[in-house]
């Protein structure tokens, strides 16, 4: 109020008329006109800064605008045995992504998407807590293996459902599921960590997936491929106005492996129930035929996106589903290394007719080491030792020449040795020695601990690689080394530092324990002109003082073991059967037997197998459905795992086919035959 | 004048109507092409409503000088009430109102209200007796006056069309010859109102256009996206422009209402900056004829009312094209002759129909009369 008193208080000083106010106007009308031209000429400018100085920029823009560059993902290299036949291939199907981000009313397009794709609560439990975890702009997998009406009921309804992308795309395939599944390991999409490390597009593009265990992630960027593009004018809502250009994928390159599908496929099921590794190796080249490693998972399900639930089982389990037990389980090798021990000994001068009174047991220091055959085997030689498996006769013997020689052997038969191998990481185990306690331990090594480590105990400890290795190097007396990728091998190892006579010896021997007076004559080939050779082990877990190693909880049980040869005269292939807490190397031998004779004779050995799988309740991979049902039953979950897929092209895998294709022509008319290029 | 052409047609003011004409046709072009190529449903009725208010516009020049200051004050209290009943039946029905609805015609009062606080002012200042131009008498009825409509504007809220009418007023009294220092001491209050007003009187969607304009990047996506992709169409025109049928930014819908507020980017992605400056050199062309008709005319009422109706004109253009350019923030205001839109074309062609008026009062008296 203040401040407007004088503003008026002046006017009455000037005497205002009709012709002054005129000329008021004329010069403020000239003001405004002014002002216009002013605002007129700044527009003009901006308009010419805008379209000019800053053209560039905005035709840039206007183009990322226009133009929407996705990538196509490349279709991932198959992954094939030594014969040609695809363990991982591709599959060409229907599914469909979300991206959280770019939903609007994510609850009622999950209910959408739950109605259209018929999901059940488990699948929609999951997929919220997968949407949950991942950053908003990573692409979650809700369903893949859709059905074409599914595909199509859900494409006509994509402009309501903003963030939902159906994709026509490959997925992977595993046709003998579980029994490659330690061994290739899995696919799935990159998590958030991998793409921080690889800041490469592909890794966010839906539905691209990433080898994620195994060879898969191993040969990840020999398998990737290179992306293809696809140009396409979107409007600002995204639809799809028309294609711009479109450059293919370059699938990835295959990966060649030395092993034997269908082996591989025999040995996983022939594990069957119980807990355990089969390793198959050609003993000339060092090829590894079969890495077999059970129970395992079904990288299928893995790839399809597993569910929480049979995630949860196989993490629950305490057979350990997840670890790849040929590479990653260590076991006290037990008597498998006699042989080893008796190389040793030769190689030490000790005189192989030399006996050794085994009464059952033997006293070194102030304990008495008994005999697994508490009656004792009387006069006990070398090949006795072995055949009978004394272990009296390397008590006594071990301690005269001493654990060095012994290490040493061990050394030289490749136990303790990492493997030049295209693995991610391997357990290499123990041999112990003197030195090594010491350092570990800061004790003087012990004649009980010789005694111990002579029949594989104690400290020892070996992955069934080690023992296949092993096993390979006294059969054909040559330093083998184990391959995994077909064509590496050229086949010539240098001599293994044994000498022929000793080697013959062992191998005579090793032969004696299925085909003489032995302790697994059970282990005999049903075969007429091929006699294997082998060593049964038994490891034990506890003291005996806590279980007999036979019966009681299953995680007390022995370990079985059992390493082999055949044919035992001329040796060609060469392995290792362990089975944890099997009860002793009667669950390991007739394993090794089946195997070798599936490997000579495929219709006997996949008979055999099928009599045994009715006894179980199906192969290994309806077994795993049937526990996931069980399992999911038990947790509160009704449903079934995620239907699997019907056709079955390939079936040259397993190892039905291989018996098939042994079948005369006119019996078996539709075997054998890869029908994955049709697919494509 | 040539004889050829009858006086009826020659008295007509071809030097607005041609450039008129000529943007309006162009419009309709724009539209053409922010249809997606097509006549239907923005071009055609574009060019009809042209022609319809142009019939109106023509009527309106036959009104005689009496008789439109005899109706300034009912028109502007009509007005009024119906701005009063549009927010009664506005808090009634819930929400925003803007429309009447008289059934035949949707009637929006506050578009109405733009050309008439433009005559009642004019109205008040040419019988105000020039003595009391100085005084507070000149002031205060007209402020209320300005108040009032604004008021009940911005109570809708539609802060666009109050500033309009406000602004329009603002012309008017300074042209009236209200004192400088007024409008400093005004213009300075307004800074210091400005930011309180801001904080304290815009709604929260008005509060976030004018920060994303301070600041477009901000949020590309939300509130900055109208004016950056407006800027990318304007920029990527480049000097002649995508070609006709041919922008991308429009016809992929990224320009968000093409048609309307946004249709002078979706006529520079596709005519470059040669069609943008032809656009702006005929507002000009308009303005100043609208300008010279108010200078030559005979007295203080005509000179105000044509004045303001330019003003009011002028505001339209002026905003829109600084928003479409990133120099205003984003208020509802649509391009004159070009945007698609009834109301719009209706309040600029009262202003231009009261021009044409004048500009007939012009010419029927000498200019020596006073009033």
């Amino acid at each position: 109020m203040f401040r407007r008193k004088p503003l008026f208080r002046k006017a009455p000083h000037v005497q205002i008329t009709s012709a002054t106010l005129d000329n008021t106007y004329d010069r403020r009308s000239f003001v405004v006109a002014g002002f216009g031209a002013s605002i007129g000429l700044l527009l003009a400018g901006r308009m010419s800064y805008l379209a000019i100085a800053e053209n560039e920029k905005y035709e840039t823009e206007a183009e990322s605008n226009r133009v929407n560059l996705s990538l196509i993902p490349p279709r991932r290299g198959w992954i094939i045995d030594r014969n040609g036949a695809p363990l991982a291939s591709n599959r060409a199907d229907f599914r469909v992504d979300v991206i959280p981000e770019r939903m609007n009313h994510p609850e009622q397009q999950m209910a959408v998407l739950q109605e259209v794709l018929n999901l059940d609560q488990a699948a929609m439990a999951d997929l919220r807590e997968q949407i949950e975890q991942t950053r908003g702009f990573r692409p979650v997998e809700v369903a893949s293996g859709l059905s074409y009406e599914q595909f199509a009921a859900l494409s006509v309804r994509l402009p309501n459902l903003p963030g939902v992308v159906p994709q026509r795309g490959y997925s992977r395939y595993y046709p003998t599921g579980p029994a490659v599944g330690h061994l290739i390991g899995y696919v799935g999409p990159a998590s958030a960590e991998e793409y921080e490390k690889d800041r490469n597009p592909l890794l966010i593009t839906p539905g691209y997936k990433i080898g994620k265990d195994g060879l898969e992630k191993q040969f990840e960027q020999r398998l990737r491929g290179v992306p293809g593009a696809r140009r396409v004018e979107v409007t600002a809502t995204g639809r799809i106005v028309r294609d711009l250009e479109t450059r293919d994928d370059i699938q990835g390159k295959p990966i060649k492996l030395t092993i034997d599908g269908p082996l591989q496929d025999y040995a996983a099921r022939r594990i069957g129930l119980e807990s355990g590794s089969v390793v198959v190796m050609d003993c000339r080249t060092g090829d590894v035929l079969c890495m077999a490693s059970m129970p395992s998972f079904d990288p299928n399900s893995f790839s399809d996106g597993i569910g929480r639930v049979e995630y949860a089982m196989l993490r629950d389990d305490e057979r350990v589903p997840l670890r790849n037990k040929v590479l990653k389980g260590l076991y006290p090798p037990g008597s498998t290394v006699k042989p080893m021990v008796s190389m040793a000994l030769l190689r030490e001068g000790v005189d192989p007719e030399e006996t050794v009174y085994c009464g059952g047991g033997l006293r070194v220091g102030n304990r008495v080491f008994h005999c697994w055959q508490r009656r004792g085997h009387g006069q006990v030689n070398m090949a006795k030792g072995i055949y009978q498996s004394c272990d009296v006769y390397f008590y006594h013997l071990a301690q005269r020449i001493g654990m060095d020689p012994i290490a040493a052997m061990a050394h030289r038969c490749g136990m303790g040795q990492e493997f030049d191998l295209p693995v991610l990481s391997q357990f290499y185990g123990t041999v112990p020695d003197p030195a090594w306690k010491l350092e570990k331990y800061g004790r003087e090594w012990q004649a009980y601990d010789t005694v111990n480590a002579t029949i594989g105990q104690g400290y020892m400890l070996a992955n069934p690689l080690q023992l296949a290795v092993m096993a390979s190097r006294l059969a054909s007396g040559r330093h083998v080394e184990p391959h995994l990728l077909f064509g590496e091998s050229k086949g010539h190892f240098p001599p293994a530092d044994f000498a022929p006579e000793h080697v013959a010896l062992v191998r005579k021997a090793m032969s004696d324990v299925i085909n003489g007076p032995g302790t697994a004559g059970r282990a005999r080939l049903p075969l007429d002109d091929v006699l294997m050779a082998g060593k049964t082990g038994t490891a034990q877990v506890v003291s005996l003082s806590r279980s007999d190693g036979r019966s009681g909880p299953w995680k007390y049980r022995d370990h079985g073991l059992f390493i082999f040869f055949a044919p035992y005269d001329n040796p060609r292939y060469a392995g290792a059967v362990v089975i944890e807490h099997g009860g002793g190397s009667s669950a390991a031998y007739p394993i090794a037997r089946d195997v070798m004779t599936f490997l000579f004779d495929p219709r006997k050995g996949v008979e055999s197998l099928h009599a045994l799988e009715k006894q179980w309740g199906g192969n290994a991979q309806e077994r795993l459905a049937a526990r996931y049902a069980a399992y999911a039953a038990q947790t509160g979950e009704t449903v079934p795992p995620a239907p699997r897929r019907d056709e079955e092209i390939f079936a040259r895998v397993d190892a039905e086919a291989r018996a098939a294709a042994m079948i005369p022509v006119a019996e078996a008319t539709d075997a054998a035959v890869n029908r994955s290029d049709l697919a494509e | 004048m040539n004889s050829v052409i009858p006086a009826p047609i020659a008295r007509q003011p071809w030097a607005m109507l041609l450039p008129l004409i000529a943007l309006v046709g162009f419009g309709a072009m724009v539209l053409f092409s922010a249809a997606g190529g097509s006549w239907e449903p923005f071009a055609t009725s574009h060019l009809l409503r042209f022609l319809i208010f142009l019939v109106m516009a023509w009527v309106m020049t036959l009104f005689g000088r009496e008789f439109v200051r005899f109706a300034a004050y009912p028109l502007y209290a009509v007005l009024l009430i119906l701005l009063v009943a549009v927010e009664a039946i506005g808090f009634v029905g819930g929400g925003s109102q803007r429309w009447l609805d008289l059934g035949v015609v949707q009637l929006q009062p506050s578009e109405l209200m733009k050309p008439a606080i433009i005559l009642v002012l004019a109205r008040f200042y040419s019988g105000l007796p020039p003595s009391m131009t100085m005084s507070w008498r000149a002031l205060v009825p007209a402020g209320v006056l300005i108040a009032i409509p604004m008021g009940l504007v911005l109570l809708q809220p539609d802060l666009g069309t109050a500033l309009a009418i406000g602004f329009g007023g603002a012309t008017v009294m300074f042209l009236a010859g209200l004192p400088l220092r007024w409008f400093i001491t005004a213009g300075i209050g307004a800074l210091v109102a400005a930011p309180i007003a801001f904080f304290f009187g815009l709604h929260d969607y008005q509060q976030r256009r004018v920060t994303t304009f301070l600041d477009p990047e901000s949020d590309p996506l939300g509130a900055g996206y109208h004016i950056t992709q407006s800027k990318i169409a304007i920029g990527s025109g480049g000097l002649f422009g995508k070609g006709f049928n041919e922008g991308s930014q429009s016809h992929l819908n990224y320009l968000p209402e093409p048609h309307t507020d946004f249709v002078f980017a979706t006529m520079a992605e596709e005519w470059g900056l040669l069609g943008g400056l032809a656009v702006i050199l005929i507002y000009g062309l308009i303005m100043r004829w609208g300008l010279s008709v108010a200078r030559k005319s005979h007295d203080r009422f005509a000179r105000l009312l044509a004045s303001g109706m330019v003003a009011t004109m002028f505001f339209y253009v002026a905003i829109n094209l600084m928003m479409v350019m990133g120099l205003a923030p984003v208020v509802g205001i649509p391009l004159p002759f070009m945007s698609h839109g009834g109301s719009s074309m209706m309040t600029n062609m009262i202003c231009i129909g009261t021009l044409m008026m004048v500009n007939r009062w012009n010419s029927r008296a000498p200019r020596s009369q006073l009033s």
